[in-house]
């Protein structure tokens, strides 16, 4: 069973990009949101083993979306990371402060995302 | 460039770039008008500091480090602004949107070439400028207020300010909450949420576990001037809860009171209703709906809807073939198979021309794409000149094939640099003449028919016909003892080699590359004409086709050679006498309903050969674009046609009067005729009959 990775970003670029680099650690099941609103919707209907989102989402903001990640029991021990700009430092303290496991600021090289997801997600040998 | 730079990646980008940067001029725009009125809507600037952050984002992954450190600086002035750090001035909005013209230009520049560079330095120095001149933020009202602190710490910077804001201006702040089923909570959480924006400012959305496992509770803290019981009236909602979120008392170390009182509109204990209550996790086709995008869009390139339009095209051939096919067998053999296929064939015209119009219609864009561009031309070249422009746009909804929107952008670009470098005069001349210090540029498109008409106009000081015609005699494009109409000088601007750059300060310089716009019009198969009125203004305006990819033509021929003519441009068809062609000028002309129709022989201007058996009778098409008519002398007319027109490549684009190719489905190639092209042509040879 490959493990599945929800990823809520609302540009679309951006989002192509992730799951590209994603793709090339090979078998992992991929799951978009294209605001925060869309991954509340996905959360309860599809097990997901870790989420990453962006902070800058219009409705939902992606810390709004960490905190009802961590606080909810169905949730709450799925690693969630975030994804920032240097610019948005407080935001990013906030919402590691909220829970998140880890951050990526933007730019980030596709092995900085690789390596943390593999160091959350193992893949069986 | 990092590992992303895939050139298919990079493309994407790009894409998504020129949208921002669409999105960022649009809002500006907004912003300038609210910076009129005094109000700033935070919502507004909120978008656009979205906005610069995802481009700022996106193209440091691809490694555009020009593109990531401008829009950085913007992100940062937008951030200020947004946070309230600074103010909105005239002065910031000249600096963000001459931010937008430069990121702008990059896209566009590294588009054709991922290397392309420009100076960045003079706006980043404004930028700072700018930024450096940031206050200390004010001392923190959120101590002074009884909010839990989990709905705090999922505020982001920006909503912390929006918060601080509205306690600032005294507003009251309410604690909306409200528990959904999982099945349909988008829907009601965005029918509340839009009936609360109707009553302040939505300012966090918090989701949170609901009360039961199939269902998600929310918080809306909302800043609003209206009394608790009013919004709780507003909404109506029996399972909404509302609270008032209280000030704290002035004294230090003030304990936060508990349980606010709380109004509900019903209190409404969550009783399970079978319907409401099953969330649709089973059944992969549940699965996919919940899986749907909100966003309905699908971004397509355009060479994709190319291919398309051309299999349609194939297709409308093939069934032309088919329907003569099934023509000749009900002629031959009248039984009712014959009659069947006959039938079958009509079906199949019915569906392929509803094909066709939804592939036309998938390629239709609002003209606004072009006009928002302009804004920042005008914008801009005003500035470089000294000038104060104003642009009216009407009719930005008009709908256009996205290729000919995007090979107008050129012309429409050094047309509006033309009105407002040489038509346009600087404030003080306008108010000496008497005339209001800021000028107007309006943009206007409308439909027509099968044709769009873009008109600019401007109100500026016109086009000398005295000038005009001395510069033309002086070229030596006419000769001085001619007279010429109003309209015959204006056409004399369209003439290569009309005006040289060495002279663009010298008169108004209206003809500046028009020759070349023209060109670039023609190549559309559009038309320009210009209006003007000394001292009162000019107006160009541009006729165009909505769209080129599959059109009705008229068949004709001249000495052997077959040709289409667009049958849009068609007004009528007559058989002609040779004996009633009268001579005017030099000119071919006939007396047509109480006017004078010029006339242009299609072998003559294709220099073909002549007939060797004598003309009994003549066919002409009378074309028209715009205000002008043009009799359009041929042998034969063939009949109408669907045609595929197919361009006929930069080698032979400078042929004149030929729009392009088109494929007559018997293995034929035929030529397109360019009827602006044949019409500027002949007309313009009406003013060089006087040479």
């Amino acid at each position: 069973m490959a493990a599945k990775i929800l990823i809520a970003e609302d540009s679309p670029t951006m989002r192509s990009l992730i799951v590209s680099t994603i793709a090339a650690l090979g078998d992992y099941e991929i799951v978009e949101a294209a605001n925060g609103f869309e991954a509340l919707r996905i959360l309860p209907r599809e097990k997901v083993d870790l989420v990453i989102t962006d902070i800058n989402m219009p409705d939902i903001n992606g810390l709004e979306l960490v905190s009802f990640v961590k606080n909810n029991p169905n949730y709450q021990n799925t690693p969630l990371f975030i994804i920032s700009t240097e610019s948005s430092e407080r935001d990013r303290e906030k919402g590691m402060a909220l829970g998140a496991d880890a951050y990526l600021v933007k730019p980030f090289s596709p092995e900085e995302l690789q390596s943390l997801i593999r160091q959350y997600l193992p893949q069986e040998a | 460039m990092s590992d992303h730079s895939s050139s298919r990646a990079i493309h994407e980008f790009l894409a998504e770039a020129e949208e921002i940067i669409e999105n960022l001029n649009r809002g500006l725009v907004s912003m300038g008008e609210q910076v009129e009125s005094g109000e700033i809507d935070p919502d507004t600037v909120n978008a656009i500091f979205r906005e610069a952050h995802s481009i700022k984002g996106l193209s440091g992954m691809f490694g555009f480090d020009d593109i990531s450190q401008l829009s950085h600086q913007m992100e940062n002035l937008l951030d200020s602004l947004r946070l309230g750090k600074l103010s909105l001035s005239r002065q910031m909005l000249e600096v963000l949107f001459q931010g937008v013209e430069t990121l702008a230009r990059l896209v566009s520049g590294k588009a054709d070439d991922d290397a392309f560079q420009l100076d960045l330095g003079p706006v980043m120095a404004l930028i700072e400028n700018l930024l450096e001149g940031e206050p200390d933020p004010a001392a923190d009202l959120l101590d002074g207020i009884d909010l839990d602190s989990s709905l705090l710490n999922v505020l982001t910077e920006y909503e912390e300010h929006r918060l601080r804001e509205n306690l600032s201006r005294g507003r009251r702040l309410l604690l909306v909450k409200a528990n959904f089923s999982l099945a349909s909570f988008d829907q009601e959480l965005a029918e509340l949420t839009d009936a609360l924006k109707k009553t302040g400012e939505l300012i966090s959305t918090l989701p949170s576990p609901g009360d039961a496992d199939d269902r998600i509770g929310f918080q809306l803290l909302v800043g609003t001037d209206r009394e608790l019981s009013e919004v709780s009236a507003a909404i109506d909602r029996d399972s909404v809860k509302f609270e008032e979120v209280h000030r704290k008392p002035p004294s230090s170390g003030a304990h936060p009171t508990t349980a606010n009182p709380t109004v509900t509109n019903a209190e409404v204990e969550d009783v399970a209703t079978g319907s409401e209550l099953t969330d649709p996790v089973a059944g992969a086709d549940e699965q996919a709906a919940s899986l749907r995008s909100f966003s309905r869009t699908v971004r397509v390139d355009i060479e994709k809807l190319d291919n398309l339009m051309n299999i349609v095209g194939e297709l409308v051939l093939s069934k032309g073939a088919i329907q003569r096919i099934a023509e000749e067998i009900k002629d031959k053999v009248s039984n009712d198979l014959a009659a069947d296929l006959h039938k079958a064939t009509r079906g199949l015209e019915r569906r392929l021309d509803e094909l066709q119009a939804g592939v036309m219609e998938v390629r239709m864009v609002p003209i606004s794409q072009l006009f928002d561009k302009m804004t920042r031309i005008v914008r801009r070249v005003a500035n470089e000149h000294g000038k104060s422009v104003s642009l009216d746009i009407r009719g930005a909804e008009t709908e256009l094939d996205k290729l000919i929107v995007e090979d107008l952008t050129d012309p429409l670009m050094h047309i509006i640099r033309n009105a407002i470098d040489h038509g346009i005069e600087t404030p003080e001349e306008r108010k000496s003449a008497g005339k209001e210090e800021r000028a107007r540029i309006s943009l206007h498109a409308s439909q027509k028919g099968n044709h769009v008409v873009i008109e600019v106009q401007d109100d500026g000081r016109g086009i000398d016909p005295q000038r005009v015609r001395q510069k033309a005699i002086e070229k030596g494009l006419i000769s001085s003892e001619v007279v010429l109409s109003r309209e015959e000088v204006h056409d004399l601007l369209f003439m290569p080699g009309f005006s040289t750059r060495d002279e663009v300060s010298d008169l108004s310089g209206r003809g500046v590359g028009m020759d070349v716009v023209k060109n670039n019009i023609a190549a559309l198969s559009g038309m320009i004409e210009i209006d003007s009125e000394p001292g009162q203004g000019t107006t160009m305006t541009i006729t165009l086709p909505i769209t080129l990819a599959i059109i009705k033509a008229l068949i004709v021929r001249a000495s052997g050679q077959t040709y289409a003519v667009p049958i849009n441009s068609v007004l009528e068809t007559l058989m002609l006498d040779p004996a009633v062609i009268e001579t005017i000028e030099r000119r071919e002309v006939i007396e047509l309903r109480n006017s004078t129709l010029p006339l242009l022989r299609l072998s003559e201007a294709f220099d073909l050969p002549l007939n060797e058996h004598h003309e009994e009778k003549l066919f002409v098409a009378v074309v028209g674009l715009a205000e002008k008519r043009l009799g359009i002398v041929v042998d034969e007319l063939l009949g109408q046609q669907d045609v595929v027109i197919k361009s006929l490549g930069r080698t032979l684009s400078f042929v004149k009067g030929i729009a392009g190719a088109a494929d007559l489905g018997s293995q034929r190639t035929i030529l397109v005729l360019d009827v602006g092209g044949l019409m500027s042509e002949a007309l313009r040879a009406e003013v060089g009959a006087h040479v």
